[in-house]
């Protein structure tokens, strides 16, 4: 009897936010793998990719603040340096995850038109995708960061609550556009141009506070105060600005509610408009 | 119960085009669809309904046909009940697990092998991780690529690919199983192993919902039939009468300038007009005609086909008489065939056909391949179209105690 409650299912039936994301975790998965699978595919260097990456960010971003420095005339230490690496590799994450999450309902139409399932699954393996590279940087960082004796402190427990609140909102973006872009193919190139400039009002190759008035605007983006915190929490060990991180964790728990709610509205024309 | 389908009142619309023709559009409209869930029954410009008021419900373990002319709606209604699309009046419910044949592969990516498509569209179809390491070796004996498996299927051609993703849908084991038009890929024996496999699903009691074209096999493997015409529902009930009712939207078709049909009637024994016939029953076929335009040593004929159009049985009076139909205008005559009807378990289409004085393939005075539809009911002794009245003795010889010569014998 159990069995075939589970197995029930009609389409007048209200849908729980996770408990059917919870039924298809297998599936969740499986296209996650996948994702990260075909990245790699017919390629040189495979998997090496997915470190040879975020090297290259932490690259241009120490290249950035070097040409900077000398601009300034001040010189810059190498907790500079580390910090730069910490918020490169985080926001490489953000705009790789927003990137491929946007693209996420139309390249995988196949499945749209001819499939049921619940498709909040695609954007969303595409940002765990993304994550599994972030996580590959991050083990990178952590070797770096113990080789030059950063220092462990109480504070670095903030580090998975910032994380957890920087996927969070890349995954509420990333099914907002999916599903934009689904409708209007124009989302995609809206998305390149404001990842584009994203970087100049996100602190990512300087700290907000560096930079006065500007910088209160670089808070108001809710990425900011995730890569400040991260910053602050992991090199100049200090506790994150809470004031602006609520904030984030506005966007990161209001924002994800919303923009699923949105996903959810638009799900049922999904497959007619595509 | 699992497997219950019940559609009511069921409309859907498509558009034509874009729905937004400009941004200046595109902002209130988009608001409006988000705040509201409209369900307006009123079309706007370029809509058009792709299904109107259907409503009809399937018992768990009955197979139901939809068969109707192209663009009639049947794999709108497919995507409908397997709940890729939503309705926009009206309401769906099935229940328990649905298995969807709407394209066979859908789900695989070009560049993963056999192997990890297997896991991948496998849980695509609902599958468990598990449940797939439980059933992997079943699938690819199934599909007969175990040689393939860790090839890219972009590599396969377009019938392993399609074997591949037939194996992986059938061991979704669903207790509703949709199937749209895919029996035609893969070659002949592939083709007859998947008409195994649902007939088998048939007999485990999964119901069965079959969209095709095919009417032999709608015909053999389901019990009852939904004909669609233009979105609307025109017919639900036994198979034989959907596919009468799916041939009659092409009588204009066979409207003749030279005769009409005024009656027709098919008899056994005797007896009036009858189309649930006995295997191997002598019939008497009798149209009664009337000339429309002079009618000079024509030969009248029939035929059996099946639903599908394949002829079975013709003859015409160039072969079986001297007399030949001469008519004038306004005058009548009455046609009597008597033939044996040695056929059984099926669906079967009687046609009636006036040639042209000059026989020449092709060129007819009337024609109508399905004047008539018949059932033959099945004969316990056989299986197959033809029957051929078959009986058998074993005849042991006394005293030989050769166990294989016994053994042959029972072969």
């Amino acid at each position: 009897m159990d069995n075939i409650q589970n197995a029930t299912s009609t389409q007048a039936e209200k849908r729980g936010l996770f408990r059917e994301l919870y039924q298809y975790r297998d599936l969740l998965l499986m296209v996650t793998w996948r994702d990260i699978k075909i990245r790699y595919k017919q390629s040189l260097m495979g998997f090496l990719w997915a470190l040879l990456m975020p090297v290259l960010v932490v690259g241009a971003g120490v290249i950035a603040m070097i040409a900077f420095s000398r601009v300034s005339g001040h010189g810059f230490d190498k907790a500079a340096i580390f910090s730069v690496a910490v918020r490169s590799v985080s926001w490489a994450f953000f705009a790789a995850g927003v990137r491929f999450g946007t693209n996420s309902l139309i390249m995988n139409k196949e499945l749209v038109t001819k499939i049921y399932f619940p498709r909040e699954i695609l954007p969303l393996a595409s940002v765990l995708a993304s994550f599994v590279d972030f996580a590959v940087a991050i083990a990178v960082l952590v070797i770096v960061l113990s080789i030059v004796k950063i220092g462990v402190t109480i504070h670095l427990l903030w580090v998975p609550v910032l994380i957890l609140l920087l996927t969070s909102i890349t995954m509420g973006v990333s099914i907002l556009l999916s599903c934009a872009n689904l409708f209007f193919r124009d989302v995609k190139y809206l998305v390149e141009i404001l990842l584009t400039y994203g970087i100049f009002f996100t602190p990512v190759l300087y700290s907000a506070k560096s930079l006065g008035k500007m910088g209160t605007l670089m808070l108001v983006n809710p990425i900011g105060p995730i890569l400040e915190g991260l910053s602050s929490v992991v090199i100049q060990h200090q506790a994150p600005d809470l004031k602006w991180l609520a904030n984030s964790a506005a966007w990161a728990i209001l924002g994800f509610a919303l923009f699923w709610k949105i996903f959810e509205k638009a799900e049922s024309s999904f497959a007619e408009r595509i | 119960m699992a497997g219950t389908i019940y559609v009511d009142g069921v409309w859907k619309k498509f558009a034509r085009g874009e729905n937004f023709d400009s941004l200046r559009d595109l902002i209130p409209g988009l608001a409006k669809r988000l705040l509201s869930r409209p369900v307006s029954q009123e079309l706007r410009k370029k809509e058009f309904w792709a299904l109107q008021d259907v409503s009809f419900s399937v018992k768990p373990g009955e197979a139901l046909a939809i068969i109707g002319p192209n663009g009639s709606g049947k794999s709108t209604m497919l995507k409908l009940l397997s709940r890729i699309l939503k309705p926009n009046k009206g309401s769906i419910s099935v229940t328990g697990r649905l298995g969807a044949l709407i394209e066979l592969g859908a789900g695989f990516h070009p560049d993963l092998t056999g192997r990890e498509n297997i896991y991948l569209n496998g849980t695509i179809l609902g599958m468990k991780r598990a449940e797939i390491d439980r059933k992997f070796d079943e699938i690819v004996d199934f599909s007969g690529l175990s040689a393939f498996l860790d090839m890219p299927v972009k590599r396969y051609s377009s019938g392993m690919y399609a074997r591949l993703g037939f194996s992986v849908a059938v061991h979704v084991d669903p207790d509703v199983l949709l199937v749209d038009e895919v029996l035609s890929v893969g070659d002949y024996h592939f083709q007859e192993q998947c008409f195994r496999k649902m007939q088998q699903f048939c007999r485990q009691g999964t119901t069965l919902v079959f969209v095709s074209h095919n009417l032999t096999a709608v015909s053999t493997l389901c019990t009852a039939a939904l004909v669609l015409k233009s979105g609307t529902p025109v017919f639900r009930g036994d198979i034989s009468g959907a596919i009468q009712k799916y041939h009659s939207f092409y009588e204009a078709d066979l409207k003749s300038r030279h005769l009409e049909i005024v009656d027709s009637r098919l008899m056994v024994n005797g007896g009036s007009d009858a189309n649930v016939i006995e295997p191997g029953a002598r019939v008497v076929f009798e149209v009664e005609v009337k000339a429309l335009a002079e009618i000079r040593d024509a030969h009248p004929g029939v035929q059996v086909h099946t639903p599908d159009g394949q002829c079975l049985f013709a003859t015409a009076a160039s072969r079986l008489t001297k007399d030949r139909l001469n008519l004038l205008p306004g005058q009548s005559a009455t046609l009597v065939f008597s033939f044996d009807m040695n056929l059984q378990g099926g669906v079967f289409l009687l046609g009636f056909t006036v040639s042209p004085e000059i026989e020449t393939p092709g060129e007819w005075l009337y024609y109508n391949p399905r004047l008539k539809r018949l059932v033959l009911t099945e004969d316990r002794r056989c299986a197959g179209v033809l029957h051929l009245n078959p009986s058998l003795d074993i005849v042991s010889q006394p005293g030989v105690i050769d166990p294989r010569s016994c053994q042959e014998v029972s072969l």
